[in-house]
């Protein structure tokens, strides 16, 4: 394994390697098993302004990190990166295009995404997007990399944009029958004006909400979201609540042997998946975030894969997995390949960066 | 030239009445909303499904015929402007909504279906779609993709890449491909986030899949007066170091405000050196709650005013004259040029003192409408085209300006799009080898060029300049500008 300590380091890196797969915090080892170069030290915060609501980062630098200096002036990453304790790193959480529950009041990875440095298959250092909230001048690279999973080039530096967080949560966990009873008040929910910052369910059918804002609105606002629910529910607060969400985006529900695995779906598409995991023989735990737009599947070890190859197949919808062994990370086939194919022979003329297939 | 071979196969694949050739005709195309810009195309076809799009740049890609497509044709940055000798595909007609989704909270759409009627339609389930360029009610979603198009409340809600979630579109070689979908999130690349803002290069979308977000239950809009523009910016810095984050942040100064007033009289504060408005928005008991704290940080400001919508009428009110602000300038000028630059906010004070002092260089009026919370300016710059030379030296102050915001670590455009307009300010903003890594994307993806040529990227030969002033829709009110 190499280390890269420069982005003049990385071009070299590039231009040398026939073959080029890195790594950064080594969380999501679905993706970075068998890298040969490691950007874990390409690791530094070169620019943060809190009046600017923007911060410019290297690529290996920890999430944990980014966090800390964004909470000294009362800001913070609306996408809700997940496994920011375990060590991810902000270069690898764009390369998987991974964003946690609280996505779901402001917007994901996506939608914060404003510059990018990147060393493309010829070595060549490629800027694109700005430093600034607001652009709209040249082709969107910054976004093109959101889940580009490495095949694209490396991301050396990125820009972000933050915003202030709210000054406290609270969450209302709300016992249901099943998960089919949970999605039915979920998307209920859905088209109501709470400004809900996190709308999940778990395995049991328990719908999880988080609320965020000033502290002595967080109570009445809790009470109608009661009474709209027409069931009592349990309230987090301040330590308990920060753990809860703490836990859930650090997938302490997931056992060891089983592969977490990202399955993007649609709501309606629920009630088929449920229907298709039950008539397995093994449990497959899960969780569905962001209201019913992505189901985190547990895959268990002892479940064949071509179980889940066929249950995509099904559903028509590709996966990616972030733990577990399979053949490549992407599970199905994304879509887009028209338009993905004439891209990657420009950011990779000579496949350097093909993961293992 | 194979104008024979794209006359033959537009005739096959529309009818005589939807392929437009004769001059008259023709000339509502030759411009959009950057009327100083114009070119003849050599047909205009009206598309009415997506086979006839897809088929139509099938034979453009054939023949080699440079192709441009059009909705409204309000692009600020010549976006829409066709191509001397090429075809241009209308899709006007491609406006019908496909899915409205409240459970998903999407909505399907076609390219020329209006942004505004994308919002009327998920009322009804209480949704709304949030990006509001101020030419809503004419502009389509199609356009709005193309340019990644912004408005008032980016800040919150970012701009049109951010609420499109999949695409289905025929690339310029005439492959039909579909991209992200109906989730918010995907697997691999966000390809149709790298569409949106690709001003046509990518090809046409046919089929767009938006996000949808419930429209807040409450509220609070507020008009600000200061009797100097450094006030109202203490105030936006004020507002942005603290917990509270408003949908909107808008400052007018005081000729945007006087022009304002002239066109619509929503009440602005006549003589003020600039106006702020503030407009907080969400569950009643949080907006009853944020409230007393922006109060008491836009009095710290030095606000000499503060007017408070009491009701959905005066919000109404209030937008509408922060939205009428640019056509109304045709009420102080008969000619003016609107430019869409982005400083870091922080720099946004020293950016004004630096266009005053440019423009009183210049002898030119400059009036000033910006998104305050997002630092992107919109200068308008003021001059007499029956001038000889009139129109060159205000695009020379235009130019200036864009430099300036490059300068400062900002962008030449924040939501208008470079098109024609900007070309020559790409390289202010990218390396040689970063337009050149573009030009190889687009040549990839459209080896033929045929694609929106001249926008954006390639050298622009339109020098054919006349005058610069109101859309002849935003002289109706219909439309106004950013």
């Amino acid at each position: 394994m190499e280390t890269i300590t420069s982005i003049e380091q990385l071009q070299d890196a590039l231009r040398e390697h026939p073959r080029v797969h890195v790594t950064g915090g080594g969380t999501k080892p679905a993706l970075s098993d068998g890298a040969n170069l490691s950007v874990a030290k390409l690791s530094d915060i070169l620019e943060y302004d809190p009046s600017e609501f923007t911060f410019t980062a290297l690529a290996g630098t920890p999430l944990a990190e980014i966090q800390k200096r964004l909470a000294e002036h009362g800001q913070y990453l609306p996408f809700d990166p997940p496994l920011v304790d375990s060590g991810a790193t902000l270069g690898g959480t764009v390369a998987a295009g991974l964003s946690g529950s609280g996505r779901y009041r402001y917007g994901g990875l996506r939608d914060f995404i404003l510059g990018v440095r990147l060393v493309t298959g010829t070595g060549q250092l490629v800027v694109g997007g700005s430093k600034v909230v607001k652009n709209a001048a040249g082709f969107d690279i910054p976004k093109l990399l959101v889940g580009s999973l490495g095949r694209l080039g490396i991301i050396a530096e990125l820009t972000f944009k933050v915003f202030p967080e709210p000054e406290s949560y609270a969450s209302l966990l709300v016992e249901l029958p099943d998960v089919e009873a949970a999605v039915d008040v979920m998307t209920r929910l859905a088209t109501e004006p709470f400004q809900l910052h996190c709308l999940d369910i778990e395995t049991s059918g328990r719908l999880c909400l988080r609320i965020g804002g000033i502290r002595e609105a967080l109570d009445p606002r809790l009470a109608r979201l009661e009474q709209f629910i027409e069931q009592e529910g349990q309230t987090l607060r301040d330590d308990e609540d920060r753990r809860y969400w703490h836990d859930a985006n650090h997938f302490r529900w997931v056992a060891e042997d089983h592969a977490l695995v990202k399955l993007p779906i649609g709501v309606d598409q629920i009630a088929k998946l449920e229907k298709r995991l039950g008539e397995l023989s093994t449990g497959v735990p899960r969780r569905y975030c962001v209201a019913g737009h992505i189901a985190w599947l547990a895959w268990p070890a002892s479940l064949p894969t071509d179980h889940l190859d066929a249950l995509l197949l099904g559903l028509g919808r590709p996966a990616l997995a972030l733990t577990g062994n399979w053949p490549s990370p992407i599970l199905g086939a994304p879509n887009g390949q028209a338009f993905a194919e004439p891209l990657l022979g420009v950011f990779d003329p000579d496949s350097k960066f093909q993961l293992q297939q | 030239m194979a104008s024979n071979d794209i006359l033959q196969t537009l005739g096959e694949i529309y009818p005589e009445d939807r392929v437009l050739t004769r001059s008259a005709e023709l000339a509502p195309y030759e411009s959009d909303g950057l009327t100083a810009f114009r070119a003849k195309p050599f047909r205009v076809v009206l598309a009415e499904s997506a086979e006839e799009v897809i088929e139509t740049v099938r034979a453009c890609h054939r023949f080699h015929v440079p192709l441009v497509a059009r909705g409204s044709g309000t692009s600020l940055c010549g976006g829409s402007m066709p191509v001397e000798g090429g075809v241009m595909i209308a899709l006007n007609r491609l406006n019908r909504m496909l899915r409205l989704d409240p459970r998903q909270r999407i909505a399907i759409v076609e390219p020329g279906m209006i942004n505004l009627s994308v919002s009327q339609a998920a009322a009804a389930h209480g949704l709304y779609y949030a990006p509001d360029p101020s030419s809503g009610p004419v502009c389509t979603i199609g356009g709005n993709v193309a340019f990644n198009s912004g408005g008032a409340h980016c800040l919150k809600y970012g701009m049109t890449a951010n609420h499109v979630l999949g695409i289905k579109a025929v690339l310029p070689d005439g492959q039909v491909v579909e991209m992200g979908g109906d989730s918010l999130e995907m697997v691999g690349p966000d390809l149709s986030g790298f569409f949106c803002g690709s001003e046509g290069l990518f090809g046409i979308a046919l089929e767009i899949t938006l996000r949808l977000l419930p429209q807040p239950e409450k509220f609070k809009t507020v008009l600000a007066a200061y009797d100097t523009l450094e006030k109202a910016g203490d105030a936006v810095s004020r507002i942005v170091a603290s917990e509270l984050l408003p949908g909107a942040l808008e400052i007018m100064d005081c000729l945007a405000i006087e022009a304002s007033e002239l066109a619509v009289g929503a009440g602005y504060p006549l003589g003020a050196a600039a106006a702020l408005i503030v407009e907080l928005e969400g569950p009643n008991e949080e907006v009853d709650a944020e409230w007393p704290r922006l109060e008491k940080l836009i009095h710290e400001s030095g606000a000499y005013e503060l007017r408070v919508a009491k009701d959905e009428a005066e919000r109404a009110l209030i937008w509408k004259g922060r939205k009428a602000a640019f056509s109304a300038a045709g009420r102080l000028s008969s000619d003016y040029i609107v430019q869409d630059g982005v400083v870091p906010r922080t720099r946004l004070g020293e950016a004004l003192t630096r266009i005053q002092k440019m423009a009183k260089e210049a002898d030119l009026r400059v009036a000033n409408v910006f998104h305050a919370g997002d630092g992107n300016l919109h200068p308008l710059i003021m001059y007499d085209g029956r001038q000889p030379g009139a129109f060159d030296h205000a695009e020379n102050l235009a130019g200036k300006i864009l430099r300036m915001c490059v300068e400062m670590g900002g962008s030449i455009t924040g939501e208008h799009g470079v098109g024609v307009e900007k070309l020559a300010y790409l390289p202010d903003m990218y390396a040689p080898s970063d337009i050149e890594f573009m030009q190889q994307i687009r040549a990839a993806v459209d080896p033929h060029e045929i694609a929106n040529r001249g926008k954006m990227l390639a050298a622009s030969d339109a020098s054919s300049l006349s005058m610069h002033g109101p859309h002849p829709l935003e002289k109706q009110g219909v439309i106004f500008r950013e």
